[in-house]
């Protein structure tokens, strides 16, 4: 069946371009834009909203296997759909990790059999995530394994860690590192400087995100493996990161939305839900990871989605679990950043969904003919106060609990199936 | 009345005024402490439970002296021998304890912000006996007390913070209270000790004894915690002595009259020479612990009466809201 969607705004991250237009589908592509909707093709008139590409969100957790109270593949494609998701590349710091072509085919099984949207899983790097031995990279890559990473931990022992990059490298195969040392970061739950030192809180120096950056390019200048840096979200990092990419290093880096969005007086009186991998940083480093996002130093939007239960938050801050959910506050928190003037729609969206595609060599992200009809369909002016037992996610540790937000999601279509609709929304409890 | 506080969680959240209120009421209860006959019925019929999560004897007895003189229902959680042992969460003994309908629960704990997580479950008044490298509001203000009686005044003094200030609550509370009535602070320790963002706290810094203690009124000494070190943060303890023992010599670089504080406990040829401690001339180490116990008469007395006044108005609320319901019927 066509379906031709009329009357949109059509936000482009390749172009850059935003402009009045109509997009036809079929047979799960982009089959023609700004044509007139060929005859018997069913009419959707998307009354002057945005129309763009559906969000490729690298990074998110899922609770499968082990820790399905927290979030199943069921929910969080519900909620990515809701939130404009349209595909999830998954981690794999599970449990047990996925670090096998079992498991990885265990993942995909459950994934294509629960989510409404595109799973697309990560492998371990190291067997069990514990840094000793590489992961079969060969295999897993040929069971689909997106790209190959820890999780929120590094590869402590460079000997190790150059090894994985080496043997990747060979086989064109993508690393995702997470750049801190881990020696200063351990047991830290802020940033250090005045506000954690006031609180008393463990803290890492923000120094720690450049010295495990500085590392892992050093590593991949010698090994010249693909590498992506997960979080980047200190203006110190930046640098390191210009200089890497003046010398042709293959090299990228992905910030979560509360690292742009969020300082650490957020914190404020110990509020848990603030508690995030890396901690969030000071107002100064906000600023210039922002401005690395609206210049493309930094290439990657990511909603760090880090599902986590009531037990686990409702301890004393330090002794919480970190992390946040974002697969349903990602895109309004994103347009916070372009409310306030700091990015352009397309760039946004160039951050969401085209680069995470591009850097896993996937076709989604573009609003080119024969491109996947992977869309999202968004009223960006629309308000709300966000209400976290209204998630979808199993969990709710969000931080914007209680914040109002701009930005709602009127329809998400994954392959040419729409598989949101606004109205759902307004008729759960 | 200038405190009007619910909770006693910090010294951030008190206003000075309120400060030198509960210091003017601490101040009477030195003199009533020094009596003969020294109880009085002030909080009769309350309750009030101390719940400490750290080993303690001088501000966990402090606490209950002070309930007890005032003729408080005093109750003692020890809570290694409790349910915490079995794995009850902070919160649910909250609830546990809140259930029972306290008035007042004095709370010790490891982590930073854990008394204000614990504030926020219950309804009765809670009082921060010291949490984590956060804050420890009672011991500030009985420093404070004696700086005050001892120098007569508390502006315009240079106070010497000496020692392990990263892990100090004590050193935090006396910042933020020094700060607000307008004294001069200088942090001196190794700079392995001394917190992030110390300048920006106002405060002056210095990494030598010669130079912090200079023109100093007050020299405050502080506890090494050792076991909240989570490695090597100084060579030894010889070393430590060395540089930043507190000894006659080091002392004579500040003021002639400057007087010499620890919370305790102390750690004798660690960070203060034991003579020198005993020193009654200019060690008033003493006198802090004779203050502490007015202090926190002074604070479970105001807390009290806040306490009772909230529960006044929420009665006459109640019968107010009954009475209108009563007209419309």
């Amino acid at each position: 069946m066509t379906l031709a969607i009329v009357n949109v705004r059509l936000v482009d991250p390749e172009a850059l371009t935003e402009a009045p237009g109509t997009l036809t589908l079929a047979g799960g592509r982009i089959v023609a834009r700004d044509r007139p909707p060929p005859a018997g093709a069913r009419i959707l008139d998307g009354g002057g909203l945005c129309l763009a590409p559906g969000i490729v969100d690298l990074g998110v957790k899922v609770g499968e296997p082990g820790e399905r109270h927290k979030e199943s593949f069921r929910t969080a494609g519900l909620a990515a759909a809701a939130g404009g998701g349209t595909t999830l590349v998954t981690r794999p710091d599970t449990h047990p990790p996925i670090d096998s072509p079992e498991s990885l085919e265990f993942v995909a099984r459950r994934a294509a059999a629960a989510s409404p949207v595109r799973i697309a899983p990560m492998a371990a790097l190291t067997r069990g995530r514990e840094g000793r031995e590489m992961v079969e990279i060969g295999l897993l890559r040929d069971a689909g394994a997106a790209a190959f990473s820890d999780g929120l931990r590094q590869v402590e022992s460079t000997r190790v860690f150059a090894r994985c990059l080496t043997y990747a490298a060979g086989l064109g195969a993508l690393v995702i590192g997470h750049p801190q040392d881990a020696g200063l970061a351990a047991g830290a739950a802020a940033t250090a400087g005045r506000f954690a030192s006031l609180r008393g809180l463990p803290a890492v120096a923000a120094m720690a995100e450049r010295i495990g950056l500085d590392r892992d390019l050093g590593l991949v200048a010698m090994t010249r493996a693909r590498y992506h840096a997960d979080q980047i979200t200190t203006a110190a990092s930046l640098p390191a990161l210009a200089r890497a990419r003046a010398e042709g290093l293959d090299v990228t880096a992905g910030v979560s939305i509360h690292h742009v969005t969020l300082n650490e007086f957020d914190i404020g009186d110990y509020r848990t839900f603030f508690r995030l991998s890396p901690p969030l940083r000071s107002e100064a480093d906000r600023e210039a990871v922002v401005a690395a996002l609206a210049d493309g130093l930094i290439d990657i939007l990511c909603s760090m989605h880090d599902p986590q239960d009531e037990e686990s938050k409702r301890l004393p801050f330090e002794e919480a679990a970190a992390g946040a959910v974002g697969l349903e506050t990602f895109l309004p928190a994103a347009l916070r950043l372009w409310h306030g003037g700091a990015l352009g729609l397309a760039r946004l969206f160039r951050a969401m969904a085209l680069n995470p595609a591009r850097r896993l060599g996937l076709p989604q992200g573009r609003l080119a003919v024969g491109a996947p009809a992977d869309l999202v369909l968004f009223d960006p002016d629309a308000p709300f106060v966000l209400d976290r037992f209204r998630l979808r996610s199993k969990a709710k540790n969000t931080p914007f609990d209680g914040a109002r937000m701009q930005g709602k999601v009127r329809a998400t279509w994954v392959g040419g199936r729409q598989v949101f609709a606004a109205g759902d929304a307004d008729a759960r409890p | 009345m200038a405190f009007a506080a619910r909770h006693l969680l910090g010294i951030e959240q008190l206003p000075a005024a309120a400060i030198v209120a509960l210091l003017d009421a601490a101040g009477d209860y030195v003199t009533f402490n020094r009596q003969p006959l020294r109880r009085r019925d002030t909080l009769a019929g309350m309750t009030v439970i101390t719940l400490f999560y750290e080993p303690s004897t001088r501000t966990q007895a402090s606490f209950e002296l002070a309930g007890k003189r005032l003729g408080a229902d005093v109750m003692t959680m020890a809570v290694a021998q409790s349910s915490v042992k079995k794995g009850e969460t902070l919160i649910d003994t909250a609830l546990t304890l809140n259930a029972m309908r306290p008035d007042l629960i004095v709370v010790r704990h490891p982590a930073s912000g854990a008394v204000n997580l614990l504030a926020s479950k219950v309804d009765c008044a809670v009082v921060n006996a010291g949490d984590g490298r956060h804050e420890h509001p009672t011991q500030a203000l009985l420093d404070a007390l004696t700086i005050r009686r001892r120098k007569g005044r508390l502006e315009g003094l240079t106070v010497a913070i000496c020692g392990d200030i990263a892990h100090s609550r004590v050193a935090r509370s006396n910042i933020l209270l020094l700060g607000k009535l307008g004294n001069r602070i200088r942090l001196v320790g190794p700079p392995t000790l001394i917190p992030a963002g110390a300048g920006e706290m106002g405060c002056e810094v210095a990494t030598d004894m010669a130079a912090g203690l200079a023109d100093a009124d007050v020299v405050m000494m502080l506890r090494l915690q050792k076991e909240r070190m989570d490695g090597a943060f100084i060579p030894s303890e010889r070393e430590y002595y060395h540089r930043f023992g507190l000894d006659a010599e080091k002392l004579s670089r500040a003021r002639p009259d400057a007087i010499v504080m620890h919370p305790g406990p102390m750690n004798r040829g660690v960070e203060i020479d034991g003579t020198l401690a005993d020193d009654i001339n200019r060690s008033v180490i003493q006198d802090q612990v004779e203050m502490g116990v007015a202090v926190r008469m002074a604070a479970l007395d105001l807390l009290a009466r806040n306490l009772r006044a909230g529960r006044a108005e929420a009665a006459a609320a109640a019968a107010s809201a009954a009475a209108t319901g009563a007209d419309h019927g």
